[in-house]
């Protein structure tokens, strides 16, 4: 399997999810911010970090970068695209995902363990995983997930919602939600589910000595499917 | 503008040292030399009143492989592979502004390392605030946790451990310093001496503007009622910048371009030209119209002492221009051929085709001033009498909730979680532990790094703090596995023109070097950071040290909370029952006078060994040393992290239980062991005659002392984890 992760200025997850896309099994291609074409892939992934600072809107300037223009090609022809963290905030911006991510609602950077809870697996990201919950972590900003009552129905209505932040059980409260993300949104789909984006970090967790290797599962998962 | 004496004392020269410029320079200097000359004379920049102490500090080990006066310290950890490392005080513009004073000190430290070639992959530090009653800390550590934040986060770079500390006497002037930690190939390491003559002196990194200018001259001096004005001294951070910049230093690294570098700290584009050109023995010629200005019609003076951010300066071989221009050009960053080193031995300065400066190098650096200030020795203070029966009308569940969560015991999640502390995907230990730790990428060798400070002790007796701050790192280290290996100090002192201070940092120094000496953990960095005072009243002394040790193979790191129910818990090293200057003294009884606990350095070495040899023979199951509140403090914390309770034994000793429990004693570890590893455990520690005691069993979700006096775990957790919460969201 072939995977493309794009670097932006300010990206600084781009070498952590090399190495853990290396590690389950894709051959991994950097891919530069400027390159015009992206290579053949199987999926790219917008990696998270601080593109351009992040100075005007999280992700903004990068959905304008020389390589979303092959990015977004390649996504209208249903090719997989992952974006965590910033690379979630990029596809908002680039219009790929709906809804925005705003400042979390109590002001403050957090980084720590969530667990989320899969809504869907009638996609290649999640088909066939046997964990219904999973614990990953997080380290944002923005990551507030906001959208109109039209849209949210939408999302809802057509199964765009990917995860949601929940606690181990997997139940959905108020009280495990970080970030003030509007019903626990943790990661959504667009319609035609090629598309992922979401907050948590599953490059973050993929062995035993690290904060946990709930990561793995989703890694080992997703090769498989594309396989 | 003619230069007159009193236009240097407003530069924060004294009058005999404008006499010496004038005697140097065998004539008055113009506006822009003096400028130069304050800025590399001042404290910050020339250490003039630490030099003469801070040469007796032990720096040299095996694993030496460069000591202080570079930009950061280096160590070999095997297989070609280095740490580089530093700490670094941004305390005055922390107080004065401070998001963008943490920041720009996080940002100072992490160039101050990968000017030396090292990718930086884990920071620390250490904060100091007044009272939590008084009506700035508050804010004031809202806004240095979020600057910290904001910059490590944004950089890329994990921040791993740190400590914060509550304290009356940082109510004028708090203290941040921050520190580094850098992986580089042993073979490729950078260094600020330029050699070869015409060489082309290059500019890279954001543009001047006129922010902090004279940041450095602040830093050297006390505060008083108008503070507020020196606002537009502080430096404004732009993280993005750096992390661009990062990259393109270490691409330009990877090849052969590069004969010197040096980035642009305190005194900006003067300190940097000035010690490359010093080291080399060389001159260096400038154009100063060359040099990128963000702002117009700046002038020679303000380039020169501009501190904006994220600069390098750096010397090439001849003909590599165009390629490392490529290299910036890709990163949009600005580059310019600015200058060239030259055979003069002098800083030659042009702007508009006219010599702007003209100064020998060393009437800068050799000839600066050198001062050996008067210091008062401190007496070790008389032992108090403590009231055995108050002792015994105490309730001790009462006293260790109070303890757990008094503001520099409890957790410190509130601060850390806003830290990214697991990028870069090698963090096996976060903060909260006796130290971080990160793996050595793609290898089993792992870091641990640990940052400590006991302004109590230092301030009770200066010579004991010195030595027991130098220890507790060495224990901080050990209790996760590492060996230590050096140390970098950031030595935080009032002023040094009164007898007292200076006494304080005399006598730290000297404890820090008997310690460090010892305990073959060596100097390899560090920084001076004087007049934390406003107006009469000084900070207490403390100096911060950052600790760097090595874990051959990262899965046999050990970590505090207790695993196993069932499992024996001992305490390593003797106590005796030091009470006073203890957080059990100072905030139960009230009691601020006495000795700090005594440091026996043959026992802190003999202990901490033979806790690393039971680690190392797989003995260990937890550790935890022993510091703030004592006994029963350190294994509460190890039950609230492993969601374990423990059954404590009568202490055999006749001392007081309470004595026992909360005495600050030194040298001591509480360990976790199996049933079945007792007697090899015990073996090896009466073979190395380390005083050991059990302490009790392992149970499921209660600290038992006896039938009466029990509480469980959840309640202690509560304690330790409301106090921070509850104060910052009030």
């Amino acid at each position: 399997m072939k995977s493309s992760v794009i670097t932006f200025p300010g990206s600084n997850c781009d070498r952590d999810m090399d190495v853990a896309l290396k590690k389950f099994g894709f051959k991994n291609k950097m891919v530069w911010h400027n390159d015009i074409e992206l290579p053949k892939s199987d999926l790219v992934v917008l990696p998270g970090g601080f593109s351009y600072g992040d100075y005007l809107r999280c992700g903004s300037m990068a959905s304008k970068s020389k390589i979303m223009k092959s990015v977004i090609n390649f996504a209208n022809g249903g090719g997989m695209i992952m974006g965590i963290c910033n690379g979630f905030q990029i596809l908002v911006e680039t219009g790929l995902l709906p809804g925005v991510l705003l400042r979390n609602k109590y002001l403050e950077f957090i980084c720590k363990n969530v667990f989320i809870k899969i809504n869907d697996e009638q996609n290649r990201y999640f088909k066939n995983i046997n964990n219904n919950v999973l614990e990953l972590h997080i380290a944002h900003n923005e990551g507030n997930y906001f959208c109109t009552k039209d849209q949210l129905k939408e999302i809802e209505e057509n199964d765009q919602i990917a995860i949601n932040y929940c606690d181990k059980s997997g139940n959905i409260g108020e009280q495990f939600n970080p970030n003030g993300s509007i019903n626990n949104i943790a990661g959504i789909f667009n319609k035609k589910k090629n598309i992922l984006g979401m907050m948590p970090h599953p490059e973050r967790m993929i062995d035993p000595y690290l904060s946990g290797e709930d990561g793995s599962i989703f890694f080992k998962n997703l090769i498989n499917n594309l396989k | 503008m003619i230069v007159n004496e009193q236009i240097a004392i407003d530069h924060g020269l004294k009058k005999d040292e404008y006499i010496k410029i004038c005697e140097l320079l065998k004539r008055t200097p113009n506006i822009t030399e003096l400028g130069i000359f304050s800025a590399m004379w001042n404290e910050h920049c020339s250490y003039k009143s630490s030099r003469l102490h801070l040469k007796k500090l032990p720096t040299k080990g095996k694993q030496v492989i460069q000591g202080p006066g570079e930009n950061a310290g280096v160590v070999d950890i095997g297989d070609n592979d280095a740490i580089v490392f530093k700490i670094e005080s941004h305390n005055h513009p922390s107080f004065i502004e401070p998001y963008q004073g943490a920041a720009t000190g996080v940002g100072g430290i992490m160039r101050d390392v990968f000017t030396m070639g090292a990718r930086p992959i884990a920071n620390l530090n250490s904060i100091h605030f007044g009272s939590p009653q008084h009506k700035k800390t508050k804010n004031l550590l809202r806004g240095v946790v979020q600057g910290i934040g904001g910059y490590g986060n944004c950089m890329g770079v994990p921040t791993i451990a740190g400590q914060t500390n509550f304290d009356s006497s940082y109510n004028g002037n708090i203290l941040v310093n921050a520190m580094t930690l850098g992986l580089v190939k042993k073979d490729k390491i950078f260094y600020s001496k330029a050699t070869g003559l015409n060489k082309p002196v290059i500019y890279v990194g954001s543009k001047t503007g006129r922010d902090g200018i004279h940041g450095a001259s602040m830093a050297s001096a006390s505060f008083d009622e108008n503070i507020e004005e020196k606002k537009p001294t502080v430096q404004v951070g732009d993280p993005f910048t750096e992390k661009l910049l990062l990259e393109a230093c270490l691409e330009l690294m990877a090849g052969d371009s590069i004969i010197a570098i040096q980035d642009m700290g305190a005194a900006g584009l003067t300190s940097s030209s000035i010690e490359m050109a010093s080291k080399g023995n060389l001159g260096i010629e400038i154009n100063l119209n060359k040099v990128p200005c963000r702002e117009a019609k700046m002038t020679p003076y303000e380039i020169m002492l501009s501190e904006s951010q994220e600069r390098m300066l750096i010397v090439l071989e001849n003909g590599k221009e165009e390629l490392a221009k490529k290299i910036f050009d890709k990163w949009n960053l600005d580059f310019a051929v600015i200058g060239k080193t030259t055979k003069s031995k002098k800083i030659e300065l042009f702007f508009d085709d006219k010599i702007v400066a003209d100064i020998p190098v060393n009437t800068l650096v050799e000839n600066s001033p050198m001062y050996d200030r008067k210091w008062k020795k401190a007496k070790l203070p008389k032992k108090n009498k403590i009231n055995k029966e108050d002792l015994n009308n105490l309730k001790i569940i009462e006293v260790l909730k109070k303890i757990l969560s008094n503001p520099n015991v409890c957790s410190k999640e509130w601060i850390w979680q806003q830290y990214d502390h697991t990028v870069m995907g090698d963090t096996i230990q976060k903060p909260g532990g006796d130290s971080g730790v990160v793996r050595v990428h793609g290898t089993n060798k792992a870091v641990a790094a640990s940052i400590d400070s006991s302004a109590v002790y230092c301030w009770a007796h200066p010579l004991t703090g010195g030595k027991q701050v130098v220890c507790e790192s060495f224990r901080n280290l050990i209790s996760v596995g590492a060996k230590p290996i050096a140390i970098t100090n950031c030595l935080n002192f009032g002023s040094p023109e009164n007898d007292e201070n200076m006494g304080e940092f005399v006598e730290c120094v000297q404890g820090i070097g008997e310690a460090s000496e010892y305990l073959k953990f060596p100097v390899v960095s560090g920084n001076v950071s004087f007049y934390n005072q406003t107006k009469k009243e000084g900070i207490k002394p403390t100096p911060s040290i950052g600790g760097v040790g090595l874990i051959k193979n990262y899965k046999e790191m050990i970590t505090m909370e207790f695993k196993e129910i069932d499992n024996i818990v001992l305490v390593i090293g003797k106590t005796e029952g030091h009470i006073d200057q203890s957080l059990f003294a100072r905030n139960i009884l009230d009691e601020k006078n006495g000795p700090p606990p005594e440091i026996n350095l043959f026992n802190e070495k003999n202990n901490g060994e033979t806790l690393l040899k039971l680690i190392e023979n797989n003995l260990i199951q937890s550790a935890h040393d022993v510091s703030l509140g004592g006994i029963i403090t350190a294994i509460s914390k190890m039950c609230i992290k492993g969601n374990k309770g423990i059954n404590l034994k009568k202490p055999k000793f006749l001392i007081n239980e309470i004595e026992y429990f909360f005495a600050e004693d030194q040298g001591r570890y509480i360990v976790e062991i199996t049933k079945k590893d007792l007697k090899k455990v015990t073996e090896i520690l009466n073979k190395n005659a380390v005083h050991f005691d059990e302490l009790g069993i392992i149970n499921k979700n209660e600290l038992y002392i006896n039938e009466k006096t029990k509480v469980t775990i959840d309640e202690l957790r509560r304690s330790n984890t409301n106090w921070l919460n509850n104060y910052m969201s009030k």
